[in-house]
């Protein structure tokens, strides 16, 4: 019988939002879905994945990703419950992980989905940037994917009672690729390809100081701060915080560009998001073609006076 | 050391694209480049060309004639050998990764292969790694830092949140390379004098045992996006102007 599978992907043993969007986009396909969890305290996790009948614990005295045992282990589950589907986020990890599965059973994978229909076997993902849409067809008797974080709606797993738990150790065979150590960020950032709210600078924020202001209305919006490619050139943010085509591919409810031109390469990052709010002061500026919303003028008197009246709503 | 790079030829990212008989983009007009990502992996090869001199660098790409351009482009910049497995047919990540695979065993020996994390046409993010686990061999991606030491490899790449993981290897690897990594240079006059002479070496999928293509990923569909419609600009005196997006926000499209 053909299952499906999803791939729970914890940060710091908690769930990554996410994961509720795959598991409900599993359940659309109408197959027993599986749920795959490396922890060693489901109990914890219970409470979110109620309604899900198939879970697969993964346990060992130590659980830290390492690619070549995470691999190894989800690979021989996926043949094991003959999990002919299988879905997991595009996230980092799942980018380095789930390539690695595909190889080792010879499934098909697609990264970055946008649609899925299991019925026909087609998906959907932007290619060249986003600039355009590819629909394949697969055709593997083992498929997988990972899915555009933001995109599917996330629904009531339903109630199928208690949940049949499966555990298993984790698979040590072989260690190639080496994780030795985890470099922390200085602050505790939002992840930006989850975020719901992003507030981002370009070049005409002018100086690295003034991406503080840009903070504020993040952290009253509890959204994250991204960047254009030209204020990480600048040194004004860091790289990790860059989105476009060679930086991050975000899709927030509400974007708020300041002192951004629009390039076509920063567009790539974010054009999916819901409403994009443009600040700047060329009226010209190319970003006011693709912004829902957007204010002519000089930033570092429109945005102060932003904050003080999100501040009324959110204070 | 002999040290590989995969490049794959794309079309400029400014580029308008259009698309042909609803599955491949119009090449009409299109300025083709080195996919920024095998940039970054050409680099990183020639610096460790300049620390271990008896380095050689081979450069392969796959797909059709237009394809040698990038090859010369990677020769003018400093590599000193250049492989084209040349096909005219569309053919999936796992095919593409097995050929060359296969083209560089068939090399003989490798130790360091770089390749770009992701292409910048199909944004596939798989072909550097479905290569290592064909060859057998350990591999990072998303590689913001790079370093080698008597035999081993250390790298570091960027996960989300800002963070990063540090790795360690040994080689043969594969490294997926990422921005961040290094800032690639600019080919010399003389690089490209030298590069015009120097031959390319030209395999079919045949001669990699790929006799027969069998495509798991068949495109069926290629088309745009729909447009947002053109957004609108909220006039007026600006304080007034950021009280009127504020309520807009919160009570008609509801996002604050
Ligand atoms: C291969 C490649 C990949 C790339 N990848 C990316 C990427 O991933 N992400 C990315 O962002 N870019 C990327 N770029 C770069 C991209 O082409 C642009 O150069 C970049 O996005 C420009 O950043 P910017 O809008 O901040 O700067 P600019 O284009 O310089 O725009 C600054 C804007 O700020 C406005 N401004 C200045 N002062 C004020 C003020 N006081 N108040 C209000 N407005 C003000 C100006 O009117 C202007 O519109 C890439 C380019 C290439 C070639
Ligand atoms: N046809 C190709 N020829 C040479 N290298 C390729 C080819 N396709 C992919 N690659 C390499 O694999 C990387 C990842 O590509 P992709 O998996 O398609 O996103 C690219 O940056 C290239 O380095």
């Amino acid at each position: 019988m053909a299952n499906i599978g999803v791939y729970v992907e914890l940060k710091e043993d908690k769930l990554k939002k996410s994961n509720k969007e795959a598991i409900s986009l599993a359940k659309r396909s109408e197959k027993d879905v599986h749920v795959i969890i490396f922890t060693n305290n489901l109990d914890q996790h219970l409470d979110e994945l109620k309604g899900i009948k198939n879970i697969i614990q993964i346990k060992d005295q130590d659980l830290t990703y390492q690619p070549d045992y995470y691999s190894d282990t989800i690979a021989n589950i996926i043949k094991d419950y003959d999990l002919n589907d299988f879905i997991g986020i595009c996230s980092a990890q799942c980018k380095d992980l789930f390539p690695r599965v595909a190889a080792k059973i010879d499934a098909s994978l697609v990264n970055d989905c946008i649609e899925i229909d299991f019925k026909n076997n087609s998906i959907t993902k932007p290619v060249f940037a986003g600039r355009l849409l590819a629909k394949y067809r697969v055709e593997n008797e083992f498929k997988m994917y990972t899915i555009r974080p933001n995109i599917f709606p996330v629904q009531a797993f339903g109630s199928e009672g208690n949940p049949e738990i499966i555990t298993k150790e984790l698979n040590k065979k072989e260690l190639k690729t080496k994780i030795i150590d985890i470099i922390k960020s200085d602050s505790k950032k939002i992840d930006l390809t989850e975020a719901d709210a992003i507030v981002s600078g370009g070049r005409g924020m002018k100086e690295k100081e003034n991406f503080k202001i840009l903070e504020e209305i993040a952290q009253l919006l509890n959204a994250g701060v991204g960047a254009s490619r030209a204020a990480v050139d600048a040194g004004f943010a860091t790289s990790d915080m860059q989105v476009g085509q060679t930086g991050k591919v975000v899709n927030p409810k509400l974007y708020i560009a300041c002192g951004i031109s629009g390039a076509i390469q920063h567009f790539a990052g974010m054009k999916t998001s819901k409403v994009i709010v443009a600040i700047n002061k060329d009226s010209e500026a190319p970003i006011f073609k693709k912004a829902d919303y957007g204010i002519v003028g000089d930033l570092f008197k429109i945005v102060p006076l932003l904050k003080k009246e999100l501040e009324k709503i959110y204070t | 050391m002999n040290i590989f790079v995969c490049i794959k030829q794309v079309p400029d990212t400014e580029a308008t694209l259009s698309v042909k008989d609803g599955k491949t983009i119009n090449e009409n007009n299109i300025k083709w480049i080195i996919s920024p990502y095998d940039e970054y992996a050409i680099e990183e090869a020639l610096k460790v060309k300049e620390k271990i001199p008896e380095s050689k660098v081979t450069l392969i790409t796959l797909g059709p004639k237009r394809c040698e351009s990038v090859l010369r482009s990677g020769l003018a910049m400093g590599a000193e050998n250049a492989i084209h497995i040349e096909t005219e047919e569309y053919i999936d990540n796992k095919t593409i990764a097995r050929a060359i695979a296969y083209a560089i065993k068939q090399e003989g020996n490798y130790n360091l292969i770089f390749i770009g994390k992701q292409a910048i046409d199909d944004d596939a993010f798989l072909t550097h790694i479905y290569i290592a686990e064909y060859l057998g061999i350990p591999v990072a991606t998303n590689v913001t830092l790079f370093k080698y030491e008597s035999e081993k490899v250390f790298v570091e790449r960027e996960i989300d949140g800002g963070e990063k993981e540090k790795i360690e290897m040994t080689t043969p690897c594969v490294i997926g390379a990422a921005k961040g990594l290094n800032t690639p240079r600019y080919p010399s006059l003389m690089g490209m004098m030298k590069a015009k002479k120097i031959p390319i070496k030209k395999l079919s999928l045949q001669d990699l045992e790929i006799e027969e293509i069998d495509n798991k990923i068949i495109i069926e569909k290629l088309f745009a996006p729909a447009e947002k419609p053109q957004g609108k600009i909220i006039e007026g005196e600006i304080e007034n102007a950021v009280k009127e997006l504020v309520r807009v926000l919160k009570d008609e499209v509801k996002v604050l």
